[in-house]
């Protein structure tokens, strides 16, 4: 597992205060995670403080499960 | 009660009559203000007499370029924004039939749009903190209607439905989100209203004056403080009684 997969699962671990194992590559922030539309927001405001990046909205509109912001924070982070 | 100290507040429209009274009123507790208006000088004035725990932060609403800097700025000079009051407005009177687009628009781009697009600057901050207040002066018109207003009474009834929405998508994140609607209140705005018509406006307020900015500012204190967590996505009336809602 990669640096920024760990970092991300663990803001996602603490921001919804979910379980580690329920935290895979296919979680769905929404349908998995128990997450709500704003809490959506949130992580993602969290993963640009995190890694320093900007995250567009239409970007973030793509980001649903933890895989995805892993995917896309692998591409453009750092 | 009532404390404002630490904290850090915004005012549009603070070179007029209610906006210079809220900023006074915020001060006076103990926040940070950032003043915003058209009229830099005025601005300017205001600083100067209030001291220190001042900003000036101009932007003309009807730009939206101008618009989306003015919280970036205040946030820039100020380190954070705790409390956003939305105070600017203008009227563009005209009876319905005869009332122009540029009125329309003019009047919607000013009193709402603005405010849209300042709440969605603003959010932002307050949510990663979770902490906020919003507050816009919206009027008794946009409850009651007004002949002579349509355009005017649009915005503020937008302004209302708008803050009510917002109100219950962030009030998990303690921020709070409401309106004050002032009724008829002693300003440039009402001063160019001859005595005639002050008269028959003050037969329906049972209180049998016209309101003060300071009146205005009382409400804007309570609602930006802590001791007001618990009321959100309301409007407060201040209007002497002339409409009881
Ligand atoms: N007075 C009343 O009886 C009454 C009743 C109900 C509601 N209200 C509401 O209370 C608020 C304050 O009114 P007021 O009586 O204090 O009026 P005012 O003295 O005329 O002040 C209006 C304020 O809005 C600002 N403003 C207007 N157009 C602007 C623009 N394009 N960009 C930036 N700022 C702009 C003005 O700033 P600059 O002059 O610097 O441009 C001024 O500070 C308004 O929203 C009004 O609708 C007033």
């Amino acid at each position: 597992m990669s640096d920024i997969a760990d970092r991300v699962k663990k803001i996602v671990i603490e921001h919804l205060g979910v379980d580690a194992e329920k935290v895979t590559d296919n979680a769905s922030f929404i349908d998995d995670l128990g997450a709500d539309s704003l809490d959506t927001v949130e992580l993602v405001m969290a993963f640009e403080e995190e890694f320093g990046v900007e995250i567009p909205d239409d970007a973030a509109e793509t980001i649903l499960t933890v895989g995805d912001a892993v995917k896309f924070l692998e591409k453009n982070a750092g | 009660m009532f404390n404002l100290e630490g904290k850090a507040a915004l005012v549009t429209g603070a070179t007029g009559g209610i906006g210079e009274a809220i900023a006074r009123a915020l001060h006076a507790q103990g926040a940070t203000v950032a003043l915003s208006g058209t009229r830099a000088e005025k601005l300017e004035a205001l600083a100067n007499d209030l001291g220190e725990r001042v900003f000036v932060t101009p932007a003309n609403l009807s730009d939206r370029e101008a618009v989306d800097a003015l919280v970036p700025a205040a946030e820039a000079a100020m380190g954070k924004l705790d409390i956003l009051v939305n105070n600017a407005g203008i009227t563009r009177d005209n009876i319905f039939m005869r009332m122009k687009d540029e009125e329309w628009e003019q009047v919607l781009e000013v009193n709402l749009t603005s405010n849209f697009r300042i709440c969605r600057a603003a959010i932002k901050g307050m949510m990663k903190r979770r902490a906020g207040r919003i507050i816009g002066i919206t009027s008794v018109v946009g409850v009651t209607g007004n002949p002579g207003q349509v355009n005017y009474a649009a915005a503020k009834a937008g302004m209302i439905g708008m803050y009510k929405s917002l109100a219950r998508e962030v009030a998990s994140r303690n921020i709070t989100v409401n309106t004050i609607a002032p009724g008829f209140i002693e300003t440039a705005m009402t001063d160019a209203l001859n005595e005639k018509q002050k008269e028959s406006i003050l037969v329906s307020v049972p209180a049998g004056r016209l309101g003060t900015a300071a009146e205005i500012a009382s409400a804007s204190v309570y609602l930006a403080s802590d001791e007001a967590a618990y009321i959100t996505g309301q409007t407060i009336h201040v209007n002497g009684g002339m409409a009881m809602i």
